[in-house]
Parts: C-alpha cells; sequence; structure tokens
C-alpha cells in the first residue's frame, strides 16, 4: 500500500499496465516528457521510451482515429484527451468508429483494446470549456463503455481493468480530485470489475446514487440528512454504460426512494435513463418521484459555478424532499 | 471526374517537396536599422505610434495581469510576451473594420482596435459589465464594436467560421475582409485543413495567420509536424503563402497589407506564417522549466519585437526615452486603478445564468431557474454572489 492521490494512482496504474504488457501504449497532447498538463503521464516516456509513450500532434480527431488503428492491428493504446470538453473533434471516430468496429466486421476485427482517458467535470473555475460532463454523449452509443472512478483506489483498479477490457473503454476522470486527497492504494496489478456499481453504505429510508466528483458531494449531503435521521444508502455507479441496473434496482426495492444527482445537464442526462429504467422496475415499490439533482440546462458558466452545479446542500434538498413526499 | 494537368512519366516518379524553399520576409533588424535593400513601408508617424503605444500596453498589461494572478486576484491569465509585433503589425494592416477571429493570445489586437483597459479588465473579473457576463475564463474577450469575434477555448474552430464568415463579406461586396489568427500547434486540427481548402475552392477573402511561437503547451514545434514549419501546406490548396520574421513589425505589417490587397481585390485567400516565440508560459497553469531551457529563451529574448520597434521609432525621431517613460508610467498606473475598479464591480446578475442560452429562456429552463431562485433565498450565506439577486426576485 501507498498513499497517493488520484493523479499519481493513475499514473502508477499506466505504470503498472506498460511494464506488464509491452503492447501498451500511452500518447496525446503533452503526454511525453511532459508528462501531461497534469502529469498523469510523468515520467513513463523516460521510463518506456518515445515509441511507447509519445507526444501526438493537436489533433483529438486523429488521436483517436489513431487509437483505433492500433487497438485493431493488437497493440493495447491508452490515449490521452486533455480534457473532456475537447473530446468532440473525436465523436466521429469513438461513435461510429470505436463503438461499431467489432459489430460491422462481423467480429473480424475489433479494438477492444483501446482506452481513452479524458478529465471531465466542473468545480475548478474552468468556465465553459474546463469543466463539462459528456458521458450521456456517449452512453447513448453502444459498444461503448464508460467508466468514472471517484478516489484513488478506484482510479488505479478501475483504469487497469479498462485497459485490460475486451472493449473500448472511455475513462472520465474527475479533475476536481486530482490532488483533492490521498488513500491507501496497492502497490500491485489489481482491477476492480467493471459493470459493477458499488454499495457505499446501506441504508434504509433513500437510495443516493451518482459517480466520480459526485460521491464527494453525496458524503456531504447524507451526512446532513442523517444527522436528521434519515438512513441514506449510497451507491457509486462506477461504470455509466453499461449500467448496473440489478445493484440500484435491489437498493430501491429496500428503500422506495431514489436520488440520482450529476454535473452534466438535466435533460438528455443519464439521470434520466437510470429514472425510467427503475421506474419499470421498481414502480410498485416507489413511496415518491425519482428526483434528479443535476446541473441547469445552460452550458456551464464560470462567476455563478456554485449556483449551477449541484452540490451537496441541492442533493440534501432532494433527499429531505423525497423522504417527506 | 478526377483531372489534373500534369505531364505523364513512365517511370515511378516521387517528389517530397523540397524543391519549393518559402524564404522569410524582414525588413527591420534588431538594432532598429532597415535591411540593406530593404523598402521602408509606407507607414506614417501616427499609424507607427499608435502600433508602438498598442504593443508597450499590452505588454504592460500581460505583466501586471500575470502579477495579479500570482498574487490570487484573478484565476487564470495567458500573455501575448513575444508575439506582440506578429498580432499587431498585421491587425494594423487591415481596416479597422475588417473581422477578426483569434484564438486566444491575441489581445495585442484588441489593444490597437481600442478595447479600453476598463473592458479588458471587466471580462478578466468576470464583473457585471464583461461582454461576456462572466461566463467564460479570463482572456475570452469579444466585442462586436470592434469587429473581434468573442474567443472559444476550443482550437481551430475558429478558422473555418472564418472563411465563411468571409465568404459571407465577399457575397455583401462591403470590400472587407476576414483575419483569423492561430498557432502552429492548432494548425494541426482537421479544421485547419478544412477551412484553408474551402477558402481556396470557394475563392473567399480570409487571412490565415499562424503564429508559429515553437511551442504548443510543451510540445515543440519538431513533434507538431515534419514539414518546414506550416506555409508549405498552402501549396496542397493552391493558395498564396508568405513567411515572415514574426518579430519585424514592419514585415508582419506589410505582409498582411499586400496579402489584404489579394484578398479583398481578388478574392485570394492568404497564409502568412509568422515566425516568432512564445516568451511566457502558456498560460498561468503552465511551468515552461519542465520542457525548455532558460538558454533558449534568453535567445529570444534578444529577438524582442517592442525594443525593435522602438530603435526604429527612435531613428526616424518619432521617440524618445521621455515619451517611453511617460507611456509607461500611465500605462501601469492606468492598468493597476482600473483593476482595483473592476474587481470591486459585483458579479454578474443571477439571471445571466439562463439568458443566452437561447434567444428566449424555455419554459423548462425558466422552471429550473424558479427552483434555483427558491433555494438560493433558503440557503443566502452559501451563495454570496447571487443571495441579494434571489431575494429582490422573490
Amino acid at each position: 500500500m501507498t498513499q497517493m492521490n488520484m493523479l499519481q494512482a493513475i499514473n502508477n496504474a499506466l505504470d503498472t499496465a506498460m511494464g506488464s504488457d509491452e503492447r501498451v501504449l500511452c500518447f496525446g497532447e503533452d503526454v511525453g516528457v511532459f508528462g501531461g498538463v497534469f502529469r498523469a503521464t510523468s515520467n513513463l516516456q523516460q521510463k518506456y521510451g518515445k515509441a511507447r509513450c509519445f507526444n501526438t500532434p493537436l489533433v483529438e480527431q486523429g488521436i483517436i482515429g489513431f487509437a483505433n488503428g492500433l487497438a485493431a492491428q493488437g497493440s493495447v493504446p491508452v490515449a490521452e484527451i486533455q480534457f473532456a470538453d475537447y473530446i468532440f473533434p473525436a465523436f466521429d471516430q469513438i461513435v461510429n468508429e470505436s463503438a461499431k468496429f467489432r459489430y460491422r466486421s462481423g467480429n473480424l476485427f475489433n479494438v477492444g483494446g483501446l482506452t481513452i482517458r479524458a478529465p471531465y467535470g466542473g468545480g475548478i473555475a474552468g468556465g465553459l470549456y474546463h469543466s463539462q460532463s459528456p458521458e450521456a454523449y456517449f452512453a447513448h452509443t453502444p459498444g461503448l463503455k464508460i467508466v468514472v472512478p471517484r478516489n484513488p483506489h478506484q482510479a488505479k483498479g478501475l483504469l487497469l481493468a479498462s485497459i485490460h477490457d475486451k472493449n473500448p473503454t472511455l475513462f472520465f476522470e474527475p479533475k476536481r480530485l486530482y490532488r483533492a486527497s490521498v488513500g491507501d492504494v496497492p502497490d500491485e496489478d489489481y482491477r476492480l470489475p467493471l459493470g459493477e456499481a458499488e454499495v457505499l453504505k446501506e441504508g434504509t429510508d433513500v437510495t443516493v446514487l451518482g459517480w466520480g466528483a459526485q460521491m464527494e458531494v453525496i458524503e456531504h449531503a447524507v451526512e446532513m440528512a442523517e444527522k436528521e435521521g434519515i438512513s441514506c444508502e449510497v451507491i457509486d455507479l462506477r461504470t455509466i454504460l453499461p449500467w448496473d441496473v440489478e445493484t440500484v434496482a435491489n437498493s430501491v426495492l429496500k428503500t422506495g426512494r431514489l436520488v440520482v444527482t450529476h454535473e452534466a445537464p438535466l435533460t438528455g442526462g443519464f439521470a434520466g435513463e437510470i429514472a425510467a429504467t427503475i421506474q419499470e422496475r421498481c414502480f410498485l415499490y416507489l413511496e415518491s418521484p425519482i428526483a434528479r439533482v443535476t446541473g441547469m440546462d445552460t452550458p456551464f458558466p464560470l462567476v455563478l459555478e456554485k449556483e449551477h452545479l449541484p452540490n451537496s446542500l441541492k442533493v440534501h434538498e432532494a433527499i429531505r424532499s423525497s423522504v417527506e413526499f | 471526374m478526377t483531372t489534373t494537368k500534369s505531364k505523364v512519366v513512365y517511370n515511378p516518379v516521387f517528389t517530397d517537396g523540397a524543391e519549393f524553399r518559402i524564404p522569410t520576409f524582414k525588413l527591420l533588424k534588431q538594432d532598429g536599422s532597415l535591411y540593406k535593400g530593404a523598402k521602408a513601408p509606407d507607414l506614417d508617424k501616427e499609424k507607427a505610434l499608435r502600433i508602438y503605444r498598442a504593443m508597450v500596453t499590452t505588454r504592460i498589461l500581460d505583466e501586471r495581469m500575470l502579477a495579479a494572478q500570482r498574487q490570487g486576484r484573478l484565476s487564470f491569465y495567458m500573455q501575448c510576451t513575444g508575439e506582440e509585433a506578429a498580432v499587431i503589425g498585421s491587425t494594423a494592416a487591415l481596416d479597422d473594420a475588417d473581422m477578426i477571429m483569434a484564438q486566444y493570445r491575441e489581445q495585442g489586437a484588441l489593444t490597437y482596435r481600442g478595447f479600453t483597459i476598463d473592458e479588458f479588465m471587466n471580462q478578466l473579473f468576470g464583473n457585471e459589465l464583461d461582454y461576456g457576463k462572466g461566463r467564460q475564463m479570463p482572456v475570452h474577450y469579444g466585442s462586436s464594436k470592434l469587429n473581434y469575434m468573442t474567443i472559444s477555448s476550443p482550437l481551430a474552430t475558429q478558422i473555418p467560421q472564418a472563411t465563411g464568415y468571409a465568404y459571407g463579406q465577399k457575397l455583401k461586396g462591403d470590400g472587407h475582409c476576414t483575419i483569423t489568427y492561430f498557432g502552429e500547434g492548432a494548425a494541426s486540427e482537421g479544421d485547419f485543413h478544412a477551412a484553408l481548402n474551402m477558402a481556396a475552392v470557394h475563392r473567399v477573402p480570409v487571412i490565415f495567420l499562424c503564429r508559429n511561437n515553437g511551442y504548443a503547451i510543451s510540445t515543440p514545434a519538431a513533434e507538431q509536424f515534419a514539414a518546414d514549419g506550416v506555409a508549405p501546406r498552402a501549396y496542397g490548396y493552391k493558395m498564396d503563402v508568405i513567411r515572415v520574421d514574426g518579430n519585424d513589425i514592419l514585415a508582419v505589417h506589410e505582409a498582411t497589407r499586400a496579402a489584404r490587397k489579394l484578398a479583398v481585390e481578388h478574392n485570394r485567400p492568404v497564409l502568412i506564417e509568422t515566425m516568432t516565440y512564445r516568451l511566457a508560459a502558456h498560460s498561468s497553469s503552465d511551468d515552461p522549466s519542465g520542457y525548455r531551457s532558460k538558454d533558449e529563451e534568453a535567445v529570444w529574448r534578444e529577438k524582442d519585437p517592442i525594443l525593435r520597434m522602438r530603435l526604429w521609432l527612435e531613428s526616424k525621431k518619432w521617440w524618445s526615452e521621455d515619451d517611453e517613460k511617460q507611456l509607461q508610467e500611465n500605462m501601469r498606473r492606468e492598468v493597476l486603478e482600473t483593476m482595483k475598479r473592476a474587481q470591486k464591480r459585483p458579479p454578474p446578475a443571477l439571471d445571466t445564468l439562463v439568458s443566452d442560452v437561447y434567444d428566449e429562456v424555455p419554459p423548462a429552463l425558466a422552471e429550473q431557474f424558479d427552483r434555483l431562485k427558491a433555494h438560493i433565498r433558503r440557503h443566502p450565506d452559501a451563495y454570496p454572489k447571487s443571495a441579494e439577486h434571489a431575494k429582490r426576485e422573490a
């Protein structure tokens, strides 16, 4: 065990993967000698050489197209998009290519070795273009996996699982948490399961569900609610696609209430998908409407970021409203 | 049907374009004198001083605001330092009504056009007078009055937009063009290639100005492209191209003046590659010591474009030591006073959260906004920037 922040855990996961399998490559803008603008790839070029860890030209569609080709050839590319806000030039390569490579060829070819890492999310005074949470766009794309870690331990285990998974995986890193705290991270290679949510705390009155940086927000909100005598069950979804319906449904069958929260805007956000599925599965057990606490239906602001974000006060109010319905 | 005018050969002949060597256009030496044989540009005293004042103002603004960022007064900043001639020399060669679509390091263009220090500060501090309503990070300026399109952080997106904007100008027939600025890193984006190809195909009056400043954050130009700079790409699109010493204000001005003539009078788009150097860090979040040497920076510090112009102005007796001292003192004072004023101004009103998403606020968003206001009224202490607004709108 070593104490690491999330960036160190991610760096350690990449180091572990590159050290154990020479097919693993890391590349992207500023990823080489500089180690990435957040330093997630620090020392990897120095350790594994320029052929396996390198700067690319500044072209996201090129980075992912190149990564698709590498993955098809049998390499294991881990491509970095510097900010999730800048992933959109690569949308075509991800949505039409990565996601459909296996299906369209009848499994003659696949890009299952592909992992795309991108820092996402707000709370860092990043304004419109350094704050977005684009998971829902990709959640509408069968063939992709989407993974979001909540802390250093999860980050290493989920990233290693993503790298070794046999499907193209988007790994969104909550950049607000990069250096926010440290935690115990095993030194060895370990993989946490994809497609499985984790119940972080059992409770009886209401299920509170989120992922990534929002888990910290939930923690504070739940603390407030518990002081008022509300027993909360907390779930980290961890994998957005394909998502763990069973764990969430079983929880809601028990509590009868569900609050889902994410930073992305309300309309078309992934909470809508969860709400629809859970009301189908748990309709007769629901004691209150499923609540969504999300960013507003606007671009991401700067000065009024705090007003926009689904903070712990808002999540706490939703928990209370759900219980008092 | 695909056709080509090329001649036919009967053995495989490869060509790598090495026969095309694009020269670098220079006029002004670092000591302020003209190169032998260089034609003095058509630049009168009034305009020359307008350019110089804009360069000095930009440098001082950048120095002060980076310091303010270091003091924690500002969340973020980006400097134009070292590239003032490339930006201001080109803007000055245009008509003030020509459109500018910049990347994010071209505050010098705004300074030249007359954006006031107050206007800069209001954006940097995102206060109630910021035209962008406190929505974007610092340095994302915009001015419809000065024909300067609001900055967008994603790289290169403005380049094909400039082609489209200029096509509209051509149809309108008002004799104006668009200039778009970008770095040599952004020129790797697909948008760059699309923009140049469409401009050449549709004969659009647009000037593509590449600030080849050596680095895209940490990535050196040598890892950005294998070719000799960005300029040779113009051949592939059949576009006029010129490479200029980007720290030479006279050469940049003259090249852009001639490019504008081609664009506006002959509907010929032009690529200008200005060879310069980003003397500062990429942004206040960056530390170049991790990827380049102090020695390399020192070489370029010697090529300071502002000093070079000053020496030229002094040689023409258009500028003196006293003038310099006065300008420096006045600008430093104005920047500091204006900063204090801007910092004290209140943030934008709460309803700027939901306005301008569409021309009108849709009903579902209006409902979200009502819920937000009620929430803020229940927790006024948690929202110091907006509690008063929420209360007033109760």
